[in-house]
């Protein structure tokens, strides 16, 4: 029972990233708090990294303000370009 | 019921109604906007090349968008084939006794004064692109199509051709780096 919970610290991080995203499977995060239990790196890791995904999302936010587009020379050379063909 | 009648191709109005909407489906792809430029003259060129296959149904932008999607998909596979460049630092031993446990010097150390680095500022987000450009081109882009852009998983894989435990080796190597990257460069300086 307890050999199936037993993850190394890459595979414990990388359910953490999973959760991240609302995707890690019930039985993956009952490994992970397994994991934290003995594993201080991890439990920084995983501590460090809801700090990361709030940056991830402020950073997301900022770029959906965003929206890009060619310039009206940009579109004129691309007419060019099109126009050889 | 009448039924609908075919769409129908007007290349000479695509630059005009389409070169926006395929450059920023594009770049919010790729982010690098002379790779977009490039990747949307090809997407026209092969949209007027394959015109007389064009059967009139779908509307002539999903048709262009199918095109373009292929061409995403082209350039994800040739940056993927190129070797050697920025490649991803390794953070746990991948063999031995100790695989799968964390490098010494990649531990997670604490970071000073957190909270106060973490206030909203220019500065911080410059530092944050610099270290997701640091990635190599085909981390960034699957990190940014999930993280930034808030793709769904399944959509990724369609559009990247990868599987799903492809993408989250990749996302959770991105993100690795990522942590230490801000570490380094940020909160421990």
């Amino acid at each position: 029972m307890f050999k199936k919970l037993k993850i190394t610290c890459d595979q414990a991080t990388t359910i953490c990233d999973k959760s991240q995203y609302n995707e890690a499977t019930l039985f993956e995060k009952v490994q992970l708090n397994w994991h934290l239990i003995n594993c201080k790196f991890c439990s920084l890791y995983v501590k460090q990294n809801r700090k990361m995904t709030g940056l991830f999302k402020m950073k997301s936010a900022d770029c959906e303000e965003k929206i890009k587009c060619l310039s009206k020379l940009e579109k004129e050379a691309l007419k060019k370009e099109l126009e050889k063909i | 019921m009448p039924e609908t009648p075919p769409h129908t191709l007007s290349p000479n109005l695509w630059v005009d109604n389409y070169a926006d909407y395929l450059f920023n489906y594009t770049i919010t792809r790729v982010n690098d906007s002379d790779v977009s430029k490039d990747l949307v003259q090809e997407t026209f060129f092969a949209g007027l090349k394959s015109a007389k296959n064009f059967q009139g149904r779908s509307t002539e932008r999903t048709w262009l968008v199918s095109i373009l999607k292929r061409k995403i998909i082209d350039y994800y596979r040739k940056i993927n084939s190129n070797k050697g460049k920025a490649e991803v630092r390794l953070n746990f031993y991948d063999n031995g006794e100790n695989e799968g446990n964390w490098i010494e010097e990649r531990i997670p150390q604490s970071w000073d004064n957190e909270s106060e680095k973490i206030i909203e500022n220019e500065e911080l987000k410059n530092q944050l692109e610099d270290c997701i450009d640091n990635l190599p081109e085909k981390y960034a882009i699957v990190f940014r199509m999930k993280t930034i852009q808030g793709f769904e998983t399944e959509e990724i894989c369609k559009e990247l051709a990868i599987t799903a435990s492809n993408l989250w080796v990749i996302i959770h190597r991105a993100r690795t780096q990522l942590r230490k990257c801000m570490e380094d460069n940020w909160f421990n300086i």
